[in-house]
């Protein structure tokens, strides 16, 4: 049975991760993501699960923490500035193994910044955004209905890799209401044994959760079992879209909201004749490296948008290497590149 | 010949890498006892802090938790309210708790979440080398403050058990010491109590205890000791705080 909302995307994130399992939720007021946590608090508690407002930001994570360490499906989130302050937990999280998911509605940086969209948390996401050598999954919907979509995608894939999972949006993402099919009876599937939680020694020899390794080489072994699972993820978790690619003269790399502007700059130009291809990545960690080294046409150009300054632009180049020109046009601050502004820069590459 | 003392179930055989004439071994020994008399190994889950008692866990044979520094009430705080039916307990040392902690440690007793705190002063961050930390005491020398702490440069001893007993969450708070072997069974008896708190179900308790740190006191074991006895406890005096 499904029935269809008009819902926001933050709603839609809580109603999805609700209906992936997730029965923990801690987090702190911050906007534009505030109607996510009064979904939760709202939402939560109707299906046995907890809901806590946190003091900060740091207790909510660490609380996500405690959470994942007994084997709940557990959640936070927040806007950028918040997220920032996540990081230490973000970090532990990675280093005990814990697998959590962590939803960024992004707002202007940098510093308190302001509450309109932008997309220049992307550098923070997709390299550990805190201490170590780590990383965590990041998965950036389009839509509302993929918002809530991808909440059991992110709940598997931390599960199953042990890892922290980032869903990273964008205020306007956030805010903005589209029709969402909901299934009236979720059937969320955990099939993820998880014998390293903690839930007392009966039986057992104790489990312990921690990231702290004192004795040298220890710490080193963590490490190289980290980048041997970062690979095979790497192998096996690379997500994206695509349109037009095998005849495009430009391909437009976007992800979010950019990605549905892209969109619509692409419909307009190819109703005119033009030759223009779409790669919207899903993974933004680990990049759709895939979908490049399949299309490294010589006569294509990519043209990477983004509501920031060049951070999604570094990851285009990396996998290019070189071998095609790859463009960029971006604002931030909250300013969304506008699709006449897209249409004018991808015509003078034409 | 009815055997009338033994090594704890809950402690593990191992020798630990604290100071001559720490109070850390003891106070997890005593911990450990109380686990065991209460017959609830098979249903702790601890959380350690960072700071001198980091690796607590290899110590203690049962279920544990590390937290990031200061966080350790914010960890608990979600173990127990998944799983109410576990005996979930912080060990925090006085930086951990009362200074880098302290916002989690208030709201978390504001909360009146059910849990058992045991709380280890001993004036000093002994894992970095012996800084000032928020209950270093007027006049105390640290690496941070060579010349002694100075109320009007540093601020005065941070008396946070006092502050958290006015909180309506908060429902047991002892203060106790070990420097006499009466002293460390009257802190048994207090950690005990707060364990007994949780398992009936009554509300946040916390037990702070004075604990010797001779290396950055710069002092003999027994000299540690007898500090704890005439000085420290006057600034903190001993007693049930709540």
């Amino acid at each position: 049975m499904s029935k269809k909302i008009l819902i926001t995307g933050n709603e839609a994130i809580a109603e999805g991760a609700i209906q992936a399992g997730c029965r923990f939720y801690a987090g702190y007021p911050i906007t534009p993501q505030n109607e996510l946590i009064g979904y939760m608090a709202r939402r939560l508690p109707e299906v046995g699960g907890i809901f806590i407002q946190a003091e900060a930001e740091l207790s909510a994570i660490n609380m996500v923490f405690g959470a994942a360490a007994v084997g709940a499906r557990a959640m936070t989130s927040s806007s950028s500035p918040g997220i920032s302050l996540k990081q230490e937990g973000i970090s532990y999280l990675a280093g005990a193994e814990l697998p959590a998911v962590i939803v960024n509605v992004m707002r202007g940086g940098p510093g308190l910044g302001n509450i309109w969209p932008a997309q220049s948390d992307y550098f923070q996401a997709t390299r550990s955004g805190g201490h170590g050598d780590y990383h965590s999954l990041v998965l950036a919907p389009a839509s509302v209905q993929e918002s809530c979509d991808i909440m059991q995608l992110a709940f598997d894939l931390a599960d199953q890799y042990r890892i922290p999972a980032i869903v990273l949006i964008d205020g306007m993402l956030g805010q903005m209401m589209e029709p969402l099919h909901i299934t009236t009876s979720p059937h969320h599937h955990i099939t993820t044994k998880k014998p390293w939680v903690l839930t007392g020694c009966r039986g057992r020899k104790p489990n312990i959760v921690k990231s702290f390794f004192m004795q040298q080489g220890e710490l080193e072994k963590l490490n190289l079992a980290l980048q041997k699972k970062y690979k095979l993820i790497q192998q096996k978790e690379q997500r994206w879209e695509e349109a037009f690619l095998d005849e495009a003269k430009v391909v437009l790399v976007a992800y979010g909201t950019m990605a549905r502007i892209a969109k619509a700059v692409i419909e307009q130009l190819r109703a005119t004749g033009k030759k223009i291809g779409l790669i919207r990545p899903i993974t933004l960690w680990p990049f759709p490296n895939k979908v490049f080294t399949k299309n490294l046409k010589p006569n294509t150009k990519y043209l990477v948008i983004e509501m920031s300054y060049g951070q999604m632009l570094e990851d285009v180049k990396l996998v290019v290497n070189g071998r095609c020109p790859v463009e960029f046009f971006g604002r931030s601050g909250g300013g969304v590149p506008t699709e006449e502004e897209i249409m004018r820069k991808v015509k003078s590459l034409l | 010949m009815k055997k009338i003392y033994s090594h704890p179930e809950s402690l593990r055989n191992q020798v630990t890498h604290y100071c001559p004439g720490c109070g850390h071994g003891i106070a997890h020994r005593l911990i450990a006892e109380v686990v065991d008399e209460l017959g609830i190994r098979e249903k702790v889950i601890a959380v350690a802090p960072v700071g001198c008692a980091v690796i607590a866990y290899d110590y203690w044979d049962f279920d544990c938790s590390e937290a990031a520094h200061g966080r350790a009430l914010a960890v608990a705080t979600a173990i127990k309210r998944i799983r109410p039916q576990n005996v979930v307990f912080t060990y925090q040392g006085d930086g951990d708790l009362a200074a880098i902690g302290t916002n989690e440690t208030i709201h978390a007793a504001n909360r009146g979440e059910n849990l058992t705190v045991i709380f280890i002063n001993n004036a000093i961050y002994g894992m970095t080398g012996g800084q000032m930390a928020p209950t270093t005491l007027l006049g105390q020398k640290t690496a941070t403050t060579p010349k002694g702490r100075e109320a009007q440069v540093h601020g005065w001893p941070l008396k946070i058990s006092e502050m958290l007993a006015q909180l309506a969450g908060v429902k047991y708070v002892e203060r106790t010491s070990l420097y006499s072997p009466q002293e460390v069974l009257k802190t048994k008896r207090a950690i005990k109590q707060a364990f007994k708190n949780q398992i009936d179900g009554i509300g946040f308790s916390l037990v702070e205890v004075l604990s010797p740190c001779p290396t950055y006191w710069d002092m003999s074991p027994k000299e540690a000791l007898d500090w704890i006895r005439d000085v420290m406890s006057k600034e903190f005096p001993l007693g049930k705080i709540k």
